[in-house]
């Protein structure tokens, strides 16, 4: 608890900001979404025939689960890629059923005697409408509105994953360094926004059905706060055009290297746009290409067989070469390797090996039938990943490896709920949780060296950043990635100041 | 043709379930008041329906002041044909000065002077100006919701005057004080009235003429001393199921 307000207060003005983008995804999103369901609601309750596919449809949508959404938005032009707008889109589509199935209801539930008098006094269709059933239909509409927003809050947390910013990004920041304090310091604070919108929007709801000549004044007032909310919190947040933006995977050897690229940056008074802790490879491979991203850091293992498709090989120059290659065909740069391999590393418990004497992933091939592993997703599907590494070593388990995130694997293999797993060999966990690394003697895993990867455009504009970059090239030993990733995963110090410690020993070693 | 004069000429109607009106023909000079008095389903609703054209006939032809609704604007001439339903329809989000004031508002009546009207019509129909103007339709009493429902449908004079069953829902007492009322008020603004009661009694007390419906078709339509004279099966049948009211 302690923990938790420490780090509330040393990131008093981080907080605030994520809370503010928090908000504006959900005012904006739930705002554009009234503004097309109401109207589809009352086209629906014109044409009762449209009315069941219509909240069909809605409800289809509803259905897929928010990080699928994304997935398919990203390589949707306009309204796909990563970022704030395609968190908008995924949003604003969960609000329009709760908003059309509402308005619907309450715009049936009129009194028909009610519209007749209306009718009957010479209103015209459009009259009828204003005057007689949205006004009483108000009550039911921000019913509607209030389940959009509240659900909203909850969603929104998965849009930092696309980097949309918002509360999330401490939810999933806490989850790659197994930190709960960091992930409570998102998640509480999500809670109460849900429980304030909520009770926000009851209170409207209910005093609209009671007093209803006040609905419009009432809801007037409601729209334009929210509408103040938005513009003035959307100003606030739009202040890094221009900026490079600086993209980074969900893990925490990914934040650190981001952090590191983007003061790099700053050290030659550019400024940065982070876009740290996107969903993944593909994500970030998207966001290079599309331009949501100017740079980030990839490896290049990953890059020859995740990326490219290409067959895994083993020989560390001559990846390089061919995804370098590869990526200046689509615009993009790769600059020298930055002087670690993180290659995947095949992990037991350390009193294991030291037990049944292993060193070499042949040694442990012995024992893997009465083992369990537990992999992470892209390791299950990688051409280098699973089921090569199977094939290679002729490796068997008691059962089918149990699929998790994969920086929850270090935490079920200490704690013995499955026997192997495949980490990163920078992992800062592997000494913390005392854990052994086997040997590759096979050479089965490909060179994963770390590099910068850049739109070529961007350093063309920028070339003290080029050069910058370039700097870095050879410097960061697997050691020191390590120690870094321990001091992040295991002390939990802050990564911009573990890597502000870090940069000036950098560039005094050159 | 007088302001407010409504014929019917050989006016049929039907639903989906059958035949509503047979034939139906009637004249109401402007500005009398005629009574339509028949069992429940016989058509009489339909009839006021018919005048303001929220229906249309499948055959005959509806005149109001001279010209065939089909040839009358929808809008135009509902906003020229006030209408008191059958259970009031009192807008439930509006005070009872912006019920009253709906018509006006509609046809571009500046506020100031909507609400002066308002005011004025509920001094007319016996409400205080004062006391009823910001009240909600859910804080009256039936009888006073149905004075704000004449008042409304009075707004902008109208030389016709629907009314649908307007006091059936209402205690005897309060009943006959409407009654009253509504001579009073129909001897002020001369407007045509055709209303709709299923009770005779009503029809003496308010009407110049007494128009009987079975079935979808007039059988009677006269003053009320030829009615209640009348030898027709159905008319007797009617007054025979008057309450025997002995009147002072």
């Amino acid at each position: 608890m302690t923990a938790l307000l420490r780090f509330w207060s040393s990131h008093r003005s981080e907080v605030a900001a994520l809370l503010g983008q928090h908000i504006v995804l959900v005012a904006i999103s739930t705002l554009v979404a009234v503004l097309i369901a109401v109207p589809l609601a009352i086209i629906a309750s014109r044409r009762p025939r449209l009315a069941s596919p219509l909240t069909g449809i809605a409800n289809i949508v509803q259905t897929i689960p928010s990080l699928a959404m994304f997935g398919f938005l990203l390589p949707i032009p306009l309204v796909g890629g990563i970022g704030a707008r395609a968190a908008l889109v995924v949003l604003i589509l969960y609000g329009l059923l709760p908003i059309v199935r509402t308005t619907i209801a309450g715009l049936r539930g009129i009194d028909p005697a009610i519209r007749e008098a209306g009718l009957a006094m010479g209103m015209t269709d459009r009259e009828l409408l204003r005057i007689v059933e949205l006004p009483l239909a108000l009550p039911s509409i921000i019913a509607g509105v209030r389940v959009a927003a509240v659900v909203g809050v909850g969603s929104a947390t998965i849009a930092a994953a696309i980097g949309a910013g918002g509360l999330g990004e401490y939810i999933y920041r806490g989850l790659s360094m197994v930190d709960t304090t960091v992930i409570l310091a998102g998640a509480i604070p999500a809670a109460l926004l849900a429980l304030a919108v909520d009770g926000l929007l009851l209170w409207l709801e209910r005093s609209l059905s009671r007093r209803r000549g006040d609905a419009r004044r009432v809801a007037t007032a409601a729209v334009a706060l929210i509408a103040v909310v938005t513009v003035s919190s959307g100003v606030a947040a739009r202040s890094s055009s221009g900026a490079i933006v600086v993209g980074s995977k969900n893990f925490t050897e990914q934040l650190i290297l981001g952090e590191l690229v983007a003061q790099t940056i700053e050290r030659v008074g550019v400024s940065v746009d982070r876009k740290l802790n996107l969903g993944g490879t593909l994500i970030c491979d998207r966001a290079l290409l599309t331009g949501d991203v100017d740079l980030y850091v990839e490896y290049t293992g990953t890059a020859l067989t995740a990326v490219f498709h290409e067959p895994v090989h083993s020989n560390p120059s001559a990846v390089f070469e061919t995804v370098r290659d590869r990526y200046a065909r689509s615009g993009r740069t790769l600059l020298a390797p930055l002087g670690f391999n993180n290659t995947f590393a095949i992990l037991i418990r350390g009193k294991d090996a030291r037990a049944l004497h292993l060193t070499t992933i042949d040694d442990a091939a012995r024992e893997t039938s009465h083992w369990r592993a537990g992999f992470g997703y892209e390791f299950l599907e990688r051409p280098d990943g699973f089921p090569g590494l199977a094939k290679a070593y002729g490796l068997r388990f008691a059962e089918s490896p149990r699929v998790m995130d994969l920086t929850l694997t270090y935490r079920a293999l200490a704690s013995g709920q499955v026997d192997l797993i495949a980490g990163d060999a920078t992992a800062g966990l592997i000494k913390g949780l005392d854990l052994f690394q086997l040997e590759d003697n096979r050479g089965y895993f490909p060179p994963y060296d770390a590099a910068v990867v850049a739109r070529s455009s961007t350093l063309l504009r920028h070339p003290q950043v080029r050069e910058a970059l370039e700097r870095l090239s050879g410097q960061v030993s697997a050691a020191e990635m390590r120690a870094m990733n321990y001091a992040a995963d295991v002390e939990h110090r802050d990564i911009g100041e573990i890597v502000k410690e870090f940069l000036p020993k950098l560039f005094a070693a050159r | 043709m007088p302001g407010g004069a409504i014929e019917f000429d050989q006016v049929s109607f039907s639903r989906a379930e059958g035949r509503v009106l047979d034939g139906v023909s009637l004249s109401i000079p402007a500005g009398q008041v005629a009574a339509l008095v028949g069992r429940s389903g016989a058509g009489k609703t339909t009839i006021l329906k018919l005048i303001n054209r929220l229906l249309l006939p499948d055959s005959g032809t509806v005149r109001v002041e001279g010209r065939d609704t089909r040839a009358w604007d929808p809008i135009e001439l509902r906003r020229r044909v006030g209408y008191v339903l059958q259970d009031v329809g009192l807008f439930p989000h509006m005070s009872v000065a912006d019920n009253v004031a709906v018509v006006p508002r509609l046809t571009g009546w500046d506020a100031a002077r909507s609400r002066a009207r308002a005011d004025e019509l509920l001094e007319l129909v016996g409400l205080s100006a004062d006391a009823f103007r910001d009240r909600w339709p859910e804080e009256l009493s039936g009888g006073q919701r149905q004075r704000v429902g004449v008042a409304r449908a009075l707004a902008v004079d109208p030389p016709a005057l629907l009314m649908d069953e307007p006091f059936g829902a209402l205690d005897p007492l309060t009943r006959a004080e409407l009654h009253v009322e509504f001579r009073r008020i129909q001897q002020r603004v001369r407007t045509t009235v055709v209303i709709v009661t299923h009770d005779m009694g009503e029809a003496f007390a308010l009407a110049d003429r007494i128009g009987v419906l079975e079935a979808g078709r007039v059988v009677a339509f006269d003053s009320p001393q030829a009615i209640a004279s009348s030898h027709d099966a159905h008319v007797r049948r009617l007054l025979d199921a008057m309450p025997s009211v002995p009147r002072a």
